[in-house]
């Protein structure tokens, strides 16, 4: 596609005002030399804002993403982002990244929580507003009592807002995601807000190697010409949606431009997986398909899984893993799949509701297979000791019926 | 060393339980072995319990979060069993079988109950007046976490003496912000030793001190050395 370029904007080849090489994205993603870093989730934001060229951020302190945002503070200081502010509150923040991203920039922020829902109108209304902004959701819980630590009920809230949500298992995760996250939302035919997710302390305060794309170099700009709406307009959509909007005139043209553009953003997220399939190899990963019992989750419920298939393993017992990285788009297919030899299907989770569980039951076909469970909340460890003691438990049970119902 | 070895450090805020972690993880990784660390606490402030885990082995590690079934239990401050001051009841709850505890002390703090249901588990405990070894050697109570992880070190052998010395290069020697607390932690520090030299210096020579002492220790007691090195 033909996009106008700007002469001030260093394009593929050239370097940045920090010496920066800007580098074809696919070639920063796989070809480029990488260094294993020993960093914590947190440092690992501030060094994939350093690499992504972002024009503009704004902060608002929450835990656990407060370290994260002070730290592209820094990286504002040292020249590496092109505007930096602090907002007033989330609703504020993701007001003001909604202006800089209409006007054509690169924007970036984080929040967590309470944060999260307390900005939440302005999510739906970039998705509408077809607004490329990346934001990190260091999740932790959101009812009272309060907590600060992790649990992964606010993804919840988020799922029908019409963003890209990708869930990082990982402080590699998170640094690939947040990078190869810019390149597909910023896709003319995708174009929308994604929500790059990782949970808090698990991975913004827990120190891991993490392999590194070079310092010195950086995805090219972002191109606003390439958006599928116009950069802000007062007389073109989206904006002349907002300021002038169909639901003051109740009438069938109303209702329906609304539907078809609801429509069009959940086609757009479809649209998305064509991009998303080889630069994550996959939305999903598959460990053991074969066997009886499989385990399915995403984040750290991913790591602990690992390690409690690891201690069935000890016992002579092979259990399956599905790994989802993207919870939208919702690997459907991909699951059916991977749990169609299956006969139980454990989803463990860090939150009370079981949200993925359910997402699960309603797209796979025999969904009594499906266990919701096991669950901590409220920012319990869920050790892998406990799912295996679970996993055991829920089979005797299963076993005893069977026996007394033949 | 065992295929994996699951360090709690349970301690207070300000007693640098969460950078002693990171720590003993860059130490692990230095000499290529896997290791993750991670803190849990609440609303930073001094004197709150505040804990981190450390989690080293020979293979990838997923495992994350608080660690509920460790094989080692450090006590960075006597109020940690006094005072109720530690995330579980009791402080070592859910150590594994043939552990280790280390407690900042030189005093018997543990109940007679305490010491049954321990000796029951087959836990050794190992007493370290870290402060006291800090306070004479650094001349600051804080590097009262250093003498822990010289002790720690010392028993286990699960990272070496070279390795702690990098990390502590890593961590000290250039310019690093965790939060906007620690990095005033840190300036307070730096302040004290008043040069970053004599601070790398002063915190090697606690490490050192208390390292050799459980050397000593782990070489007398061989049984406890066949069950956590």
């Amino acid at each position: 596609m033909a996009t106008q370029t700007d002469s001030r904007v260093p394009q593929i080849g050239q370097r940045n005002k920090k010496g920066q090489l800007v580098t074809d994205p696919n070639e920063l993603f796989f070809l480029s030399p990488r260094t294993p870093s020993f960093l914590t989730g947190s440092e690992v934001i501030r060094e994939a804002i350093r690499r992504a060229s972002v024009d503009f951020s704004v902060a608002y302190p929450i835990t656990p993403q407060s370290e994260a945002s002070s730290l592209v503070g820094e990286l504002y200081a040292e020249g590496y982002v092109g505007d930096y502010m602090r907002g007033e509150s989330e609703f504020a923040v993701m007001g003001e990244c909604a202006g800089a991203a209409f006007a054509g920039a690169r924007v970036f922020t984080t929040t967590a929580g309470p944060g999260t829902l307390r900005a939440f109108e302005n999510f739906p209304m970039w998705a509408g507003s077809r607004l490329p902004i990346q934001v990190v959701f260091t999740v932790r819980g959101i009812n009272s009592p309060l907590t600060i630590q992790p649990d992964t009920l606010e993804i919840a809230f988020m799922l029908e807002t019409g963003m890209l949500l990708w869930h990082a298992e990982s402080a590699q995760d998170l640094f690939d995601f947040m990078l190869k996250g810019y390149y597909v939302a910023e896709q003319p035919e995708v174009h929308l807000p994604i929500g790059v997710i990782c949970d808090g302390f698990f991975v913004t305060h827990t120190k891991d190697m993490v392999m590194m794309t070079p310092e010195d170099r950086t995805l090219p700009h972002y191109d606003p010409y390439r958006s599928p709406v116009v950069c802000m307009d007062m007389e073109v959509p989206p904006v002349r949606m907002m300021r002038d909007p169909f639901v003051m005139k109740s009438n069938y043209i109303s209702y329906m431009t609304h539907a078809s553009w609801q429509l069009e953003i959940r086609a757009a997220i479809e649209r998305s997986r064509k991009h998303t399939i080889p630069l994550l190899d996959g939305l999903i990963e598959v460990e053991n398909s074969d066997a009886e019992i499989m385990l399915v989750a995403s984040g750290t419920a991913v790591s602990q899984a690992r390690e409690a298939i690891r201690l069935f393993r000890d016992k002579g017992v092979r259990v399956g893993l599905v790994k989802i990285k993207t919870l939208r788009p919702f690997p459907t297919e991909e699951i059916r799949k991977a749990t169609e030899h299956a006969k139980h299907i454990f989803v463990p989770e860090f939150n009370v509701a079981g949200w993925l569980a359910r997402e699960i039951k309603s797209t796979i076909d025999r969904n009594h297979r499906v266990v919701a469970g096991p669950h901590v909340a409220g920012g319990m460890t869920m050790p892998p000791e406990i799912i295996v003691e679970e996993i055991e438990k829920h089979m005797a049970h299963r076993r005893n019926k069977e026996l007394v119902h033949g | 060393m065992k295929k994996r070895i699951n360090i709690r450090m349970s301690g207070l805020g300000g007693q640098g339980v969460v950078t002693s972690a990171h720590l003993m993880a860059m130490a692990a990784a230095h000499e290529g072995k896997f290791a993750i660390s991670n803190p849990f606490f609440g609303a930073e402030k001094r004197m709150a319990p505040a804990e981190s885990y450390v989690r080293i082995g020979e293979e990838k590690i997923y495992d994350r979060g608080e660690l509920v079934f460790p094989h080692v239990v450090m006590v960075y401050h006597p109020q940690v069993i006094t005072m109720g001051k530690s995330y579980t009841m009791p402080f070592y709850s859910g150590i594994k079988d043939g552990g280790l505890i280390i407690i900042n002390d030189d005093i018997e703090l543990l109940t007679e109950e305490e010491k049954e249901d321990l000796a029951k588990k087959k836990v050794t405990v190992y007493y370290v007046p870290a402060t006291k070894i800090a306070l004479e050697l650094a001349g600051t109570e804080l590097a009262t976490n250093m003498g822990m992880l010289g002790a720690l070190a010392g028993l286990t052998h699960a990272v070496t003496m070279d390795g702690l010395d990098k990390a502590l290069q890593d961590r000290f020697g250039k310019k690093y912000v965790a939060s906007g607390g620690t990095a005033t932690l840190d300036e307070a520090i730096k302040k004290k030793f008043a040069k970053k030299e004599m601070l790398l210096q002063k915190n090697l020579e606690t490490i050192r001190r208390t390292f050799d002492e459980a050397e000593v220790y782990a070489k007398k007691n061989p049984t406890f050395a066949v069950n956590v090195s």
